[in-house]
């Protein structure tokens, strides 16, 4: 199935969660998903044969300043189609539901996209820096971060 | 001793405890900076949990610093070992998003530096792998074929390990006569050798005693757990990217995807995963042949603007490494340098499943199991 | 590169040098005449003990296996049968700190590894040398502009005694590293600073 069509299946099963079809003019469209309904959707994309998306490719975010998002990219093994869901998040306070019980491979990609861009995953088993040592401040990848002077003593320039 | 059943412990009259042993970043057998701890009952280990981060050289960050031309030759240095499959993984996507058409001859070549680097992956690999089980004589030998095609690898590129052969829109340099004749001169003595490294480790017994049944995927956790590339297949699931999606000309040539089927024990145990490498190092064999011998004329490099600026949108796309998937998620908004680059490495994905498969084993299991995901920190930590 | 030292160059100018009384020195001069006449000046050699130790120890620096990155991989290389440094006997790669003599920083230092490369090097016994390959342990390399968890430069946190430059350096400048670690070696004063003696 081709995105467009898998964005027009949700659509019709979670009316107002989905968001309407970007029309990119260049590279990937995406199904954007409103937060609170990530876990059904999620689920239903698990679940439902004609779908069966049963590989979770990656997890993560971008900063796009104004707000945050968080992008999930699936793809099936039963279809060979894929999928690309984003989640428009709060930048004050970026909070969404965990995926880790539905796809394992969720674990160490969200922890990641909370240790370099600070996005909480509500629900997940152990959500605790993953890259970076534990003592870090800061989330790197946002675009307001700026480079610490030193570490532990050692100078960074 | 079976390794198919979980190790019992004698009775004493001792009281025993358990004891978190810390396998730290340095450490001989653990392929990088990767720190284990591991929850020990005697030699039996319960549970491991591997913690990475010893080697994020914020790839991620530098990629939305520096313009995309600057950003390739960082990704040589994530899969340090197969570093011409990176550059092309992100050469392909930041093509894919800005539509470049990348010319057939550079296409080709690119196939051909591909797969000779998977070769050399592989045979670091086999090396390894042979150290970490106590074989100290595969890895000279895997390493006198590695010298052989580091000499070629010079010849094209400039560099022995760390190439920054792909560029956007096709390769940095052309291929004459004489790295020709060398490739060819290399695939008659890689037949040879090929045998060789059948009889030192995948004939041997005591390597079979160490890897078969142990360390069992089963194919739906394979999956569940976001595993790809020789892991993946060795638990049967039949999934190549090259096959599915191919990029760069590879659906002109013709080779076999090699799936694990239990040769010496389970299916999806560390022998497998070891033995569908071996042969995927022959398969490689052949494309390159076939590639040398119908190499097309014309340029190696799409003429581009001298600042690149792609369009605004995002792209992701994978490419099949040595190690798995390696995608590139690329967010671009109009500007000389990326707005995001997310990279997928397989080798991250590829470790998470450590936790569910190395326990209730032996801590040589542990060893054997890490050493047949074949990870590379630098694509773990990125 | 020449030798900056002044130990003196034959046997006879080191006895006269060290021996003040001038009966024990004819005794000394008189072993070096005797080993001459009875044909032993190939098996019988004189040396500061200095010159000796020194010998010893270029002659068998055991470096420890530290390799952080892909300069690990060249490392290896070096190991291996085309470059082969086990002929200057430096082949003997361990993996404990306390059995090393030579910590090859193979890689780029990241900050979370660093607390563990400062401990590895207390823990070696001395004498102990440091050799920073890579562009990545010598300032920072590739990273040095906008990598936020990269120490620039291992002698940041350790002392270093040779810099190998290069992304990742070739097997042959690692071992031109190694022979300019051997000539700094030959040039340690190791009873003077010791035993405080004249």
């Amino acid at each position: 199935m081709e995105l467009k069509a898998i964005h027009a299946r949700l659509k019709e099963r979670f009316a107002e969660a989905v968001g309407e079809w970007p029309e990119p003019e260049a590279g990937d469209g995406w199904i954007e998903v409103q937060p609170d309904s990530l876990r059904p959707v999620a689920e239903f994309l698990r679940q439902d044969p004609a779908l069966a998306f049963d590989y979770l490719r990656l997890v993560t975010g971008v900063d796009r300043v104004d707000w945050m998002e968080a992008v999930y990219h699936l793809h099936s093994y039963a279809h060979d189609h894929q999928a690309i869901l984003k989640v428009k998040l709060d930048r004050a306070d970026p909070a969404v539901a965990s995926l880790a019980d539905l796809w394992p491979a969720a674990d160490w990609h969200e922890r990641e996209t909370f240790d370099l861009l600070g996005i909480r995953f509500d629900g997940h088993p152990n959500l605790r820096r993953i890259l970076l040592p534990e003592d870090w401040q800061g989330h790197p990848l946002r675009k307001d971060y700026k480079q610490p002077d030193e570490y532990h003593g050692i100078s960074n320039w | 001793m079976s390794p198919a059943t979980t190790p019992t412990l004698r009775q004493d009259s001792l009281k025993t405890d358990e004891l978190l042993v810390n396998m730290g970043p340095q450490h001989p057998s653990t392929h990088g900076v990767l720190r284990l701890v591991v929850r020990t009952d005697g030699e039996i280990v319960r549970e491991t949990w591997p913690h990475i981060g010893y080697l994020h050289r914020c790839f991620e960050k530098i990629a939305e610093s520096v313009t995309y031309a600057q950003s390739v030759p960082y990704t040589d240095r994530m899969d340090y070992l197969a570093s011409m499959n990176d550059g092309v993984a992100l050469c392909l996507a930041y093509e894919h998003l800005g539509k470049i058409e990348v010319p057939p001859r550079a296409q080709w070549l690119r196939v051909i530096a591909c797969e000779l680097n998977r070769i050399a992956s592989h045979l670091m690999a086999f090396g390894t792998y042979g150290l970490d089980i106590g074989a100290m004589t595969p890895f000279f030998y895997g390493f006198r074929e590695r010298e052989a095609l580091l000499s070629i690898f010079e010849k094209m590129s400039g560099g022995r390990l760390l190439y920054h052969y792909a560029r956007i829109g096709g390769v940095c340099r052309d291929m004459d006569s004489d790295i020709e004749h060398d490739i060819r001169k290399f695939i008659v003595q890689f037949k040879t050798a090929f045998e060789e490294y059948n009889e030192l480790l995948s004939w041997n017994a005591i390597f079979i005693n160490r890897t078969a049944n142990v360390g069992v995927i089963p194919p739906d956790k394979a999956i569940a757990w976001g595993l790809t590339g020789p892991c993946l297949r060795a638990s049967g699931v039949n999934y190549d990217l090259r096959k599915r999606r191919p990029y760069s000309a590879y659906e002109d040539f013709e080779f076999n995807v090699i799936l694990g089927e239990g040769f010496r024990g389970t299916l999806g145990d560390c022998y497998d995963r070891y033995y569908v490498r071996m042969l995927e190092m022959m398969e490689s064999l052949r494309i390159v042949e076939q590639a040398l011998d119908g190499l097309p004329e014309g340029d190696f490099q799409a003429k581009l603007p001298k600042i690149l600026r792609l369009p605004k949108g995002e792209a992701y796309f994978a490419a099949e490494n040595p190690r798995g998937e390696l995608g590139f998620y690329v967010v671009s908004d109009g500007k000389p340098n990326a707005y995001r680059v997310r990279a997928r490495g397989p080798s991250f994905c590829n470790l998470s499943i450590t936790h569910e498969v190395a326990r209730d084993c032996l801590v040589a299991d542990v060893i054997a199991i890490i050493g047949s995901i074949d990870i590379v920190l630098g694509e773990v930590d990125r | 590169m020449a030798q900056t030292t002044d130990l003196p160059v034959t046997p006879q100018q080191m006895i006269i040098d060290a021996v003040k009384d001038p009966k024990e020195r004819r005794r000394y001069l008189h072993f070096l005449d005797q080993i001459k006449s009875e044909g032993l000046s190939s098996s019988v050699a004189v040396v500061p003990l200095d010159a000796a130790i020194n010998w010893a120890r270029e002659s068998s620096i055991w470096p420890m296996t530290f390799g952080l990155a892909c300069c690990a991989i060249e490392m290896m290389a070096v190991g291996a049968c085309k470059f082969d440094i086990d002929r200057f006997g430096a082949g003997a790669f361990r993996a404990t700190p306390r059995q090393a003599d030579l910590m090859i920083v193979a890689g780029t230092v990241v900050y979370k590894m660093a607390p563990r490369v400062k401990r590895l090097y207390e823990q070696m016994s001395e004498p102990r040398f440091v050799m920073a390959m890579g562009a990545c342990t010598v300032g920072g390399g590739p990273y040095y502009k906008f990598g936020y968890h990269v120490v620039k430069g291992v002698d940041k946190i350790i002392p270093v005694d040779i810099y190998v430059p290069g992304c990742p350096p070739r097997p042959e400048a690692l071992l031109d590293a190694l022979f300019r670690l051997q000539e700094k070696i030959d040039v340690q004063r190791n009873l003077k600073i010791r035993y405080f003696t004249d």
